[in-house]
This record gives structure tokens, sequence and C-alpha cells, in this order.
């Protein structure tokens, strides 16, 4: 078994020719193969050895963390004296990919990384996410380099990134108690000894992923007596040098081989990470958004997981004397499973490819001037980046909760019991639409793009292609839904009301979503009618009736409609 | 330490489909993927660990196979071995255990300076369990078969489990020696990224000849790429001992084979029992 050669779709996504222009800029233009013995020379062996990597984490996880998964889900990790221990077999799993070399997936190779592409990466935590969401966490918060990366000193980066590269796991220590979705809130206290020349953190951090992990980010009050964001400061914390430790592993739902842990601070030795005062406002929003679209590639790893298990299901059980999968009520259900997952990996890469170019282009600029053109390019990337993530987040974490719903369903009685995977992927799903940022902030997040006619420009630049003569109608169809999207834009503007326009957010909010990821799957099954065309006609079919219903809504709406509500 | 791994590319009888075997009964290697023996991959794991001790120790990965079986030596160096030979020459085609276990044991000699021959007990197409104490026998060697683990290495003995019926025994032997090792040792290690980011280019000069190879340009910077190639010239071998005319083993026909009874014998390992039971073997056409 292989999770990665068993899905054709992946591969489709090496393919996309922004990748070469990626791949180009990550590479340097293949300058570094003098260097490093394992860089690619060119775009065709870069382009091979993702490949390799992909087919080795496909092989993996299908041999070893999927298999290990119940095991992980039953014993989980266990408190002892401050300290957590993980189940063995999660313990199993990350010493594989230690061994495996697949820690450092992005960070550059001068600090011992594999220097590939955010979308290579998220491709292979597209893939775990499928065998085991909970190692998916702990594997994934390799991710928080990037901020130590882009914000740390030289200095910090030589110490801090080859560790990481070489497996160190990462935690981002941001909740507290009083400070869940408003962290201008946090209270956790850093002063600053001049005698030790360094900084120390006292307080109780909550809610954090794998919390007692070897290096920390920490936000912290820095500056005495302010209230605000703008008193909040950045951290390195390392376990070895003491000070943390964690007084609960909390009882979740779902998720139980990834421990979400209670943090005490005592007086913890901690490392000013980039400027005093910008740890909110700058590096924890950078940090939050590289997080948010890790859940989304999550909720596509579980919503792929649920797709598959409710496929096998439903063509292997037998009621009234067929395969159920036969029965109309079923073979919707599956297929509609089918058409979320692949319009939802289309808008996940097409964020990626924008975070990717985002990123590079902000890595340029630090080299040299960009030139006007470039410029201009790569505020549009970032400015797409920043619109699309939000909504794939969001999006992305229902669609797994849908698609786990669906996939117990599908199974009957026997998805209710705790036998089959279905079962934990329903728990495991429900949490992606409310860690790192709710969908109802997610949506506050984008809506400012809605109202400001950003995501509609933006589907009218995604519907501007050549499309084969059979795909013509659902073009039409998918302009008739902006048209529908844009008018209700339009009508709730014309409130002038800011209740009216945050109690609609939601709505318009999603009907952008399907919008977009109707046209990029479209973009999709252009490239490839084989691998798409049945997902687009299916889920064109079901985002149409979601617009018609939403745009009924919204030109029925009249602000006092909110009378109706009782708080 | 210089460690010797052997390691064969075998179809993946794991996994048999319909079309697995040929009208007269042969394997059809077409049909099935070409993988490294899963036993090898036990052996290579010991090496590794023996190197984890003792990081100047070099692993040398040996196989015989048509141009193809390149490949193994390739997935040997993304696990962690430093080096790879291939033996290949039509003159080595259609060998017998007896046959591949001469020319293994040329190579061994040709390369000298050993301290240890770590190899599969068996392979899972032939399922012969011949070829390491026939390479052990060829060169002269003490032998361990069926090596579960390596647990110390001290005053040039190494002490090993090797897995017997119902238990374990320790074994204690003089290097250089060589064992084989069974699938209840530790599985391999995974194939390491870096590594394999690096030698996948690595090729054997035929390999490297062909015109679709693209990494000519780096092959002065970083030697470990090119695996050596032996042909039957090279390890200074005699023709007549190996291939085909070097195989006593003739494969006459393949038939299904149903057992009926369930019952079981036991025999000592006295002579008179063996003896006993070849004679048994003999009546029955077992043998012969």
């Amino acid at each position: 078994m292989n999770f990665y050669t068993d899905n054709k779709n992946l591969e489709h996504y090496l393919k996309h020719p922004l990748m070469q222009r990626i791949v180009a800029m990550q590479e340097h233009d293949y300058a570094q193969s003098s260097e490093y013995n394992y860089a690619p020379i060119d775009f065709a062996e870069a382009v091979e050895g993702y490949r390799r990597v992909l087919e080795l984490v496909g092989e993996l996880c299908a041999e070893v963390v999927a298999p290990n998964a119940m095991e992980v889900e039953n014993n989980g990790p266990t408190l002892c004296a401050g300290r957590v221990n993980y189940a063995p077999a999660t313990i199993e799993n990350l010493e594989l990919f230690r061994r495996a070399g697949l820690m450092g997936i992005s960070m550059p190779r001068r600090f011992g990384g594999l220097n590939f592409p955010r979308t290579i990466f998220i491709l292979i935590e597209d893939i775990v996410s499928r065998a085991d969401a909970a190692f998916g966490n702990l594997w994934g918060l390799q991710d928080c380099a990037e901020t130590i990366l882009n914000f740390g000193s030289d200095e910090q980066k030589q110490r801090y990134l080859p560790k990481i590269c070489a497996g160190a796991t990462m935690s981002m220590d941001l909740t507290e108690p009083d400070a869940g979705s408003d962290l201008q809130s946090v209270r956790l206290k850093a002063t600053y000894s001049e005698q030790d020349a360094c900084w120390y953190l006292d307080g109780v951090k909550r809610f954090i992923t794998n919390g007692d992990s070897d290096v920390h980010l920490v936000l912290a009050r820095s500056e005495e007596g302010s209230v605000d964001g703008r008193g909040l400061s950045l951290f390195i914390v390392e376990k070895e040098c003491g000070g943390v430790h964690t007084r609960r592993i909390e009882n979740k739902m779902g998720i139980h081989g990834s421990p979400t842990c209670e943090l005490v601070f005592n007086h913890a030795k901690a490392e000013l990470c980039g400027s005093r005062r910008m740890g909110l406002i700058k590096y924890v929003m950078s940090l939050m958004n590289g997080a948010r679209l890790g859940i989304a590639t999550q909720s596509v790893g579980i919503a792929q997981a649920a797709y598959n298990e409710a496929l096998e299901y439903a063509r292997s059980r037998k009621q009234f004397g067929k395969t159920i999968i036969n029965f109309p009520a079923v073979y919707d259900m599956v297929g509609a499973m089918k058409a979320r997952l692949d319009a939802l990996r289309s808008l996940l890469y097409e964020t990626a490819r924008n975070v990717d170019m985002a990123g590079l282009f902000d890595e340029l600029s630090r080299e040299r001037t960009l030139t006007p053109q470039e410029r201009a390019e790569s505020k549009l990337f970032a400015k797409k980046a920043d619109a699309l993530t939000p909504i794939v987040k969001g999006i992305g974490s229902e669609i797994a909760n849908m698609n786990a719903y669906d996939c117990v369903q599908v199974h009957g009685g026997s998805g209710y019991m705790r036998d089959y995977v279905c079962e934990r992927l329903y728990r495991d799903a429900r949490i992606t639409s409310i860690y790192e940022g709710t969908t109802q902030l997610q949506v506050v997040a984008a809506i400012r793009y809605a109202t400001s006619g950003f995501y509609t420009q933006l589907i009218e630049e995604y519907l501007a292609i050549d499309v084969p003569a059979e795909m013509l109608m659902l073009h039409g169809r998918i302009a008739a839904m902006l048209a529908a999207y844009r008018q209700a834009v339009e009508r709730v503007q014309s409130f002038e009301n800011q209740e009216a326009t945050d109690f609609l957010a939601r709505r318009l909010y999603e009907m952008a979503a399907y919008t977009l990821m109707s046209v990029l799957l479209l973009h999709d099954a252009v490239a490839d009618g084989q691998l798409f065309a049945k997902s687009l006609h299916r889920f064109v079919a079901t985002a149409e009736s979601l617009i018609c219903g939403h745009a009924a809504y919204i030109s029925a709406f009249t602000p006092d409609f909110l009378q109706n509500y009782d708080k | 330490m210089n460690i010797i791994v052997l390691a064969k590319q075998v179809p993946d009888t794991r996994n048999v489909g319909v079309q697995a075997m040929n009208d007269d009964g042969t394997i059809n290697r077409s049909a099935l993927p070409a993988i490294f023996n899963p036993e090898d991959l036990n052996a290579l794991e010991q090496a590794l660990r023996l190197k984890d001790l003792y990081p100047e120790s070099k692993i040398t990965l040996i196989t015989m196979g048509p141009h193809r079986a390149a490949e193994i030596l390739r997935q040997g160096l993304y696990r962690g071995a430093d080096e790879g030979i291939l033996l290949t020459d039509r003159a080595f085609a259609g060998a017998d255990t007896l046959a591949t276990s001469y020319a293994l044991s040329m190579a061994i000699k040709k390369l000298g300076n050993y301290d240890m021959i770590l190899c599969g007990r068996q392979a899972i197409d032939g399922d012969t369990a011949q070829v390491g104490p026939q390479v052990a026998t060829e060169l002269g060697l003490p032998q361990v078969t069926y090596v579960k683990r390596i647990v110390s290495l001290a005053d040039g003995k190494v002490t090993v489990e090797r897995s017997i019926e119902n238990g374990i025994e320790l074994v204690k032997a003089p290097l250089p020696l060589l064992l084989t090792v069974d699938g209840s040792a530790m599985n391999c290690r995974p194939v390491n990224t870096y590594k394999m980011l690096r030698f996948h280019r690595a090729a054997t000069p035929t390999e490297q000849a062909a015109g679709d190879y693209r990494y000519t340009s780096q092959l002065s910077s970083d030697p470990a790429l090119t695996l050596r190639e032996w042909s039957l010239a090279d390890i200074d071998g005699d023709a007549s001992r190996c291939g085909l005319s070097g195989s006593p083993t003739k494969v006459r026909n393949v038939e299904n084979v149903i057992f009926q009874t369930k019952e079981s014998k036991r025999y000592t390992a006295s002579d008179e029992d063996i003896k006993s039971f070849i004679g048994e073997l003999l009546n029955n056409h077992t043998l012969g």
C-alpha cells in the first residue's frame, strides 16, 4: 500500500504550470547543486526528487502511520512529573520520520533542511493527515521553524534550525485561559533581567498542542502596564533550559495522539525573537497564517480518509441483494464527498502556490531591490494568499466535517461503533473548524475581501480561461454563480448597516468559497478531464443549489429581520 | 570494521497475481515488481547498527544480476550503505545457488579486507537458504545462520542471537565470519530523504553511458555516484563454475504438490536418522 501512488490526484498538482517558477525561485535558479550534493541541477530533477519523497511518505504512512493510528488513539500520551510521554506508537512514528529525514522539509539547506517549496510540504502534510491527523499535528509543527527563519537573529537560526531539521519538536504557545480567540488579552509575563542579560517568563498557557515540545514559541507580555496587542512579544524557550512544565493533558473528543497541554512557566529562561512589541501584530499573524494553511491541509487529509472509508464500505456492504453503492441515496452521498474533496484540493493548492510565490518574493526582496514589476506581482501574490487562506481554512474544515459525517452515515449502525476508522475521523475532524481560528473568525478575516470586490475580481480572472466544448455549459453556470454572488454583495452593502453585514457575512463567505472552488476545479478539469470532469459536474450542481439558497435568503433579508433574535 | 552485505533483487512474491507464473512453471518476472529481498534488508539493518556503533565502518553492498539490479545498490545507499558493486556478465546468467555462491565469493576475495559478511537467510523467489552457507564454505569462513540480532562485538569475536526451534541460542564466534540474518531480526530503517536525493544519481558505468543519464557533470565532484560493475574477468572467475555451466541444479518440471497428511516425524541429527530420512524421500520421489 502507498498513500501517494494510490491517489492519482496528488501528482496532478506537481504538474501545474506555476510550479516551474516556484521551484526555480526556491532553488535560486539551481545554483546550489555545486554546494550541496542533494540539491537538484534543474527543474526535472527537482520534481523527480519531490515525487520520490512523496512516494516514500506514501509508503511510510500506509505501512506504519495509518496502522499505528488505532494504538496511538487508544494509548495516547501520558503525564508524568510535569513531562509528556508519547504513546509508544507515536514514538515509533516520530523516530521513523526523523530517520527518513522528513523533519526539515522547507528549511534552507544551510540549516540542514530539504529546501522544498511550501506546495510540496503541503502535499506531504495532505498524505500524513490522511493516515493520522494527530500525528500530522506533531510532525506539522515543524512549520513553526519558519518564524525563526523569517524573524529570528542569525545566531538563533544557527542554534535552533539544525536541531529542528534533525527532529526537535515544536509548539506555539499562544492561548491562555482568558485569551483564546482574543489574543490581545495575553497575560503571560516576560521580565528582562539586566543581571542575567536574558528574559524570564512566568504564567500559564492553555490548550497548547504538543505543549511539552523541545522548542517553544511563546507569546508574552513584555511591556509592563500595557493592555493590548502592542505590548506583546514573541519568545523562544527551550525545554532543556527548564522552567516550563505540563500541569495537565486535556481529555479531548478527538486527535488523542496529539497532547493538548496546560503549561506552567516558572521563571523560564527565554530569548526574544525579533523585535519587542511585534509579537502579536507581526510574528503571530504570520505564524497563524501558516498554521491555518496547515489545518486546511489536515482537513483535506481527513476528508480524503473519510471518502476512502465510505467508498470501500459502500462497495462491499450488501443489503436488499446488492451492494449499497448502487442505491442513489448512497452514491449521491459518496459522490458528493469526492466532489467536495476534489474542489477543496483545487482551492488548497491554488492557495499554496500563492503562499509560495508571496514568500519567495519576500525572500528575494531581502536579497535585492525588486523591480517595479516584481513589486506589483509580489503584492498581488501576497494579497491572493491572504484572501484565500481564511477561505480554505474555514471551508476546508467544514468540508472535513461534512465528509466525516457522511462517512459515518454510509456505514450505518457500524459507523457508530468504535471498531471502524470512520468513528475516529468523525471526532478528529471536529477540531479543524475550531482551532487556529474558528470558522466564524475565518469569515471575519475574509469578509473585507468580499466587500472590497477582491473575490469577485479574482473569480473573474479565473473565469477567463479557454474551456473545451463539453465544459462550456459548466463555465456558464459558474459565471451565473458569480453574478448571484456579486448581486448579494451589492445588496448587503446597500443596507449600510455593520450588524447586518456581520450577520450575513457567513453566507457571502460561503457563496465566494463555493464559486471559487467551482472555478478552480474547472481549471483542474481543463488540465485533466479524466481526473476531474465528473467531480466538476457534481460539485457545480451542489454549489449552484447552495448559492441559489443563500441568494434567496439575502434578497429577502432586510435589517429589521434581526429583531427576531433574542440575545 | 569492513562489512560486506550480500543482497538480491527479487520479484515481489508477496503480492502474487494471476500472471505471476509462466505456463512452464517459471516465474514471470515482468509481472511482479522487483524489490530488495526482504531478509537482505534485515541483514543490511544489522550492518547499519554496527556502523551506528562504529561510525568509521564501511558497508559494501554486493549484488549479482542483470544491469537493472543496480537499483538494489541504490536502495542500499538510500538507507546508509557506503558503496555498491554489481556483478554482471552474461556468463553469470542462469546460475543456481552453487554458481551464485562461487561468483559472490570470488568478488569478495577480490574486494578483500573484510571483517564480516552479512546476508539474508534466504530469498523469497528461491527459498533455498543455500547461498549464505555456500559462500562461507567457498571462503573457508565460520558461519552463523538464522541470526536474529548482533549482541556485541569485542576482542575480535562477535556474539549473536540466533533463532532456533522453540527458542534463541547465543553464539560467540571469531571474525571474520559470515552471518545469515532471518526475518525475525529488526526491520530495516527507512530510506533517508537526503541520501535518496543524492544517490538516485548513482549509476554503474553502463548506466552512465546510456543516453538518458543526466548527471554526468556531477560525477567528478561526487565520486560515490559511480557504482562499481564487475564482470567474470574482473573477479578472475572460472567460466565453467559460473552461470548455467556451473549449475548442477536442473529443473525437470514444476508441479503443484498438495500435502495430504498433516502428520509430522522427528529425526535426530544422527547419521543413521539422516540416512533413513533421505532414503524415505528417495522412495516417495520427493528427491530424485
